[in-house]
């Protein structure tokens, strides 16, 4: 719709050329060559100079990195589930208890946001450390004697820092909010009067929820699931913080080819280009499943 | 006479202090198209709601077939619903609105065992009620693609594809025009007398109630005022309230001189009303149709015209008799300022005991009052207020 006051939005569509639109260009760019290849070019010069410029030499250099880009969409996945399944109950607890409720319950999710994000994190370090608090009450409540007197073991720690479950509680704690609220919004929103009628027309508890509220609701849980797993696939001070060194994800490497001993920028460049066309590829594919869905909300 | 299928017995609903239903007594037939009427907020959405079993009363109990289903969840219950919104599924198509209940697995209640319904039965029955409704070929289609009307006719197709013994219907036309409205009548008195079963049907549209109704169930300030049959409500209203809730009427204080006999402004008139004490105060109705026009000489009553509306079929005379204004409607027209006479035959007088509603309604003087009314931003609001929080629970 084109109205007199189009050109307030003038300063956002700039915004987002220079910050959005032209990184991707040059994100592309770098991707498709080389520092070999871009100085190559400078010397030949001409048009065929520039044509030569471009290779696919970082891309099938992507091969080695299969582990970690597989590490980095499992872990994704599984901390993206482990969301769902608690997220999706609280969600719908949430939204089917009274405004009190409602209200207390939104203020504990939101209140560990307030806090920075470093040091939430530092805060999970220090918990799961191998002299950490939690090792050291299970210490002191002796249950490592105990271990070792029973299986004959001789460990004086859990290691629960610098695993993946680690990474994973990581990424859960801090995007489990991401999909409370979208699905928690969905469902507060639900007309009561389909439920009664679902209820009228013979449906008891679970068969309203199987049948009305969840299907319902799979848009909030879409977004939901989106928002939890692009942040997760690509985090790397997660996975830096809570899996040491052990549990390299495509952040990681991405960022030690821009800022790391690695320095190879157009290596990088690539790297993030295949995260970000497989993950433009996962959502496009779960939206068109929930495409239906979506429109039925709309209504 | 058939036999009962419904009772209310002194059913009383409160939500947060406030009576909404104040100790109902109702019982309802089978194969009876009964009708809640009343303004908003007179209980009749919360009546419906009691017997679908979305609200238990706060006291009393519901009979189904002689048994209380107090207890009872609506799932379990032989009733299906219409709703005012239609509340059909936005993520179902028009086929899987209407298979919704089927696909739900029964108790068998000699076995006791779950029995799921074959798809192809399922189909046949969902075929079925599209052609009862009128809908055939339409079972493709996704709900948000239908009309007004369309959905509606889905909603009643999905409430009797179940076979329920009784349908219930919370103003399932206040949403449509006027003509398709007129439609939809016809067609739920079909669908009822075609499928033989119990129509619990709630509107606050007097027209609606009277054209359609075997039993109407008039109600105000969650009390029932009274229950008959369409021309008993409209002929033998009990009360001021009920006379004015139903057509116009003119109310008029009247002293019962005897049995038969009633004085208006200090004038007696024949009518065929008794069982009163002597000299009893009581309020008395005159339809606007009931009244004759006659030569000023002639009259039982004279008066002067004050207003005239030409209405098509009729005149709406505004009257002035010794102060009170009446509304006539008559065929004869009656210049502004003329001075006439009227004459009122005795089966046109209907004499009720005084009740709580006496005064309130019946006088013509403010006939633009209640234009007025509708244009006062604030009682609206007040209004929608009330029925907002009734909804709520």
């Amino acid at each position: 719709m084109r109205t007199k006051l189009s050109w307030l939005a003038g300063p956002y569509v700039l915004w987002m050329a220079l910050v959005v639109i032209v990184p991707i260009l040059l994100v592309i760019f770098y991707a498709f060559t080389t520092a070999n290849s871009v100085e190559l070019a400078e010397l030949e010069g001409g048009l065929a100079g520039f044509l030569s410029m471009f290779t696919l030499e970082n891309f099938a250099r992507m091969g080695t990195y299969t582990v970690i880009f597989a590490r980095s969409f499992e872990l994704a996945a599984v901390a993206t589930v482990v969301c769902l399944l608690i997220g999706y109950p609280l969600a719908y607890v949430m939204a089917r208890e009274g405004p009190r409720f409602q209200r207390m319950a939104m203020v504990l999710i939101m209140l560990p946001m307030w806090v920075n994000f470093l040091l939430r994190t530092y805060a999970w370090m220090s918990i799961l450390e191998n002299n950490g608090i939690l090792n050291n009450f299970f210490e002191s409540i002796g249950l490592f004697s105990l271990l070792n007197a029973v299986f004959g073991l001789d460990i004086d720690h859990f290691s629960l820092i610098r695993t993946q479950g680690a990474v994973v509680l990581g990424m859960v704690y801090n995007y489990l909010p991401f999909m409370v609220l979208p699905v928690y919004s969905v469902i507060i929103k639900l007309d009561q009067s389909l439920l009664e009628a679902a209820r009228d027309l013979g449906a008891n508890t679970s068969g309203v929820f199987r049948k009305v509220i969840f299907p319902l609701s799979l848009p909030g849980v879409l977004s939901g699931v989106t928002m939890v797993f692009v942040p997760s696939v690509s985090t790397f001070a997660i996975s830096r913080m809570m899996g040491g060194n052990t549990q390299m994800l495509l952040g990681n490497l991405i960022e030690n080819q821009f800022l790391g001993g690695a320095y190879n920028p157009h290596l990088g460049s690539a790297i993030a280009l295949v995260m970000m066309v497989i993950v433009v590829a996962c959502m496009w594919v779960m939206n068109r499943f929930g495409e239906g869905e979506e429109q039925a909300v709309m209504l | 006479m058939s036999k009962e299928l419904i009772r209310l017995e002194n059913c009383t609903m409160e939500f947060d202090g406030e009576v909404v239903l104040d100790n109902i007594d109702l019982y309802i037939n089978d194969h009876e198209f009964l009708t809640l009427l009343g303004p908003s907020g007179c209980g009749k959405t919360t009546t419906l709601r009691i017997i679908g079993g979305f609200q238990t009363p706060t006291s009393g109990t519901v009979f189904f077939d002689g048994v209380g289903i107090n207890s009872v969840p609506p799932h379990k219950r032989a009733v299906n619903t219409v709703f005012q919104k239609y509340a059909l599924f936005p993520h179902l198509n028009v086929f899987e609105n209407i298979a919704f209940g089927l696909r739900i697995p029964k108790t068998d209640p000699e076995t006791g065992k779950k029995v799921k319904l074959s798809e192809g039965e399922i189909r046949e029955r969902v075929m079925d009620m599209l052609r009862v409704v009128n809908l055939n070929g339409f079972e493709k289609r996704r709900v948000n693609q239908l009309s007004g009307g369309q959905q509606q006719r889905v909603a009643i197709a999905r409430a009797l594809v179940n076979r329920p013994k009784v349908l219930l219907l919370d103003e399932p036309l206040g949403a449509l025009d006027l003509k398709l409205r007129k439609d939809m009548q016809n067609e739920l008195k079909r669908i009822q007398q075609a499928m033989g079963i119990t129509f619990i049907y709630v509107t606050h549209d007097q027209e609606e109630a009277l054209s359609m109704s075997d039993t109407v169930v008039v109600m105000d300030k969650g009390r029932i005022q009274q229950i008959g049959t369409p021309e008993d409500i409209y002929n033998e209203p009990k009360n001021a309230f009920v006379a004015d809730f139903i057509g116009e009427s003119n109310i008029l204080d009247g002293i019962m001189r005897a049995d038969g006999v009633v004085e208006i402004f200090n004038r007696r008139f024949q009518c065929l009303d008794g069982g009163f004490a002597k000299d009893e105060a009581v309020d008395v109705v005159i339809r606007p149709e009931d009244v004759d026009i006659v030569p000023e000489d002639q009259g039982q009553l004279k008066g002067t015209v004050t207003n005239l509306t030409f209405k098509g079929v009729h005149y709406d005379t505004i009257v002035d008799f010794y102060g009170f204004k009446w509304l006539i409607q008559t065929t004869d027209y009656c210049p502004v300022g003329s001075r006439i006479g009227i004459k009122i035959d005795p089966d046109g007088i209907h004499v009720m005991k005084k009740s709580q509603y006496s005064g309130l309604f019946g006088d013509y003087s403010s006939y633009s009052e209640e234009y007025d009314e509708i244009g006062d931003a604030t009682l609206e609001l007040q209004d929608e207020a009330e029925e907002g929080e009734r909804n709520e629970d």
